[in-house]
């Protein structure tokens, strides 16, 4: 018996330097053998996914969330009209409050989400770390939301230079002074608001974990992995998976604690002593999710299934020491697909 | 299972740490070392095996078994 073909809306189909996750996901769909349709949503209109030969069926240029709710979900209306649209996956952290506030509208629209509550959203902020921390028991660095640059002057003593200065959905840069701080946080400020996080550097190697919460304390699927090559945007370009019990025990403690729904990855440091701060939650897929297929979970399969309402039963296994290397690729285009996607919107 | 029974050692040397993800490569008596470190062989057999398997003397047999196990807890491969 045929399954019913799924048409699914994936976001993050910018696949360059500092990759979106969509196209990873895309292909973690189509590996799984799901009857499915699938829908690229861009913000920009040379975002790679959208001209990547049987990677979307079709794709629509969205407005950015900036634009508001109304041309937002105006937008959304309009593309589920013409496809009925079963799934939305999306991959941003910009995008993801307009989704998670309008999950319920989307659903009466049809249109399923797997994504956290509101609350595990706010509460997972950079900004919000420290309280976080204390109310998971988890260790996290010393860090402090800066709302002006007049508070680099004066921070806590831990945070002493080198440390790390983070623009509130994306970036960080070490800084070594106090001009280097300023100048780092009038552009993170600039480009993704306020307020910027500064936080004291730990030493160790970062360790990631890529993990899948049903929404009632479960972990569904996670896979712990290390970076082996990192860009100058601090971007994975090749990892490795590992068998790191503690980092996934604290996976699991965290998911089974916040209840945690959908995706998320766990950006920590391991130190020399076998010491594990979180530095980050990132709570979406991250861009090297093709991995966890690789390795024997296919979460964006396991995301479409918890979506659609079905139960997932949690995988504990993957292989460990499957890698990733990412490489770049010059697609030959035509002037006619940059011109339909300009014109209309749509390609 | 032990920290050394861990790893993935391949028969070319190539050993593979699933808990770091860190790779390392080793030589022939390197290898031969560890394989009888996993069999829980003593340092008294490890040194004369080595001195059976390899043209070398008990003395240098023994300052390179220290110096490999010296690498292989700095490497946190053994306690």
């Amino acid at each position: 018996m045929n399954e019913k073909k799924l048409t699914i809306a994936i976001t993050g189909l910018n696949n360059i330097d500092s990759p979106g996750p969509g196209v990873p996901v895309i292909r973690g769909i189509k590996d799984s053998g799901m009857n499915v349709r699938i829908i690229g949503l861009a913000y920009e209109n040379l975002e790679p996914g959208i001209y990547m030969p049987g990677l979307v069926d079709k794709t629509y240029l969205m407005p950015f969330p900036s634009a508001g709710s109304k041309v937002f979900l105006e937008r959304l209306e309009y593309i589920h009209e013409k496809e009925q649209l079963d799934i939305i996956i999306p991959n941003f952290d910009a995008e993801l409050f307009l989704f998670i506030k309008y999950a319920p509208e989307l659903l009466k629209m049809g249109i399923h989400t797997f994504l956290p509550t509101l609350e595990q959203f706010e509460e997972r902020h950079k900004d919000n770390l420290p309280k976080f921390a204390k109310k998971y028991n988890v260790t996290v660095p010393k860090s402090k939301a800066v709302l002006t640059s007049n508070e680099l002057a004066d921070l806590p003593k831990e945070i002493a230079y080198p440390y790390y200065i983070k623009g509130k959905f994306y970036e960080a840069y070490k800084v070594d002074n106090y001009n280097q701080a300023v100048f780092y946080f009038n552009k993170l400020s600039s480009k993704w608001g306020l307020p910027v996080v500064v936080q004291q550097e730990i030493k160790g190697s970062e360790v990631n974990v890529i993990a899948l919460g049903d929404g009632e304390g479960n972990t569904v699927a996670a896979v712990a992995m290390r970076k082996q090559y990192i860009t100058d945007k601090g971007k994975a370009w090749g990892g490795i998976t590992l068998n790191d019990e503690v980092l996934l025990e604290v996976t699991h403690r965290i998911i089974k604690e916040t209840k945690w729904r959908g995706a998320m990855e766990l950006e920590m440091i391991k130190t020399e002593d076998g010491e594990y701060h979180l530095i980050e939650i990132n709570p979406r897929i991250p861009a090297w999710v093709y991995l966890a297929v690789g390795a024997g979970q296919n979460i964006p399969e396991m995301i479409c299934q918890l979506a659609m309402g079905k139960k997932v039963k949690p995988v504990n296994n993957y292989e460990y020491g499957k890698m990733f290397i990412r490489y770049s690729w010059d697609l030959i285009g035509d002037i006619a697909d940059f011109e339909k996607i300009i014109m209309s919107g749509e390609l | 299972m032990t920290k050394l029974n861990s790893l993935a050692i391949s028969d070319n040397g190539f050993i593979f740490k699933p808990s770091t993800g860190e790779s390392f490569t080793t030589n022939d008596m390197g290898l031969f070392i560890i394989n009888l470190l996993k069999e829980g062989k003593s340092s008294d057999t490890i040194i004369s095996a080595i001195t059976d398997e390899f043209e070398v003397d008990a003395i240098t047999a023994e300052r390179d078994l220290y110096d490999y196990l010296d690498f292989l807890r700095a490497e946190k491969m053994i306690d």
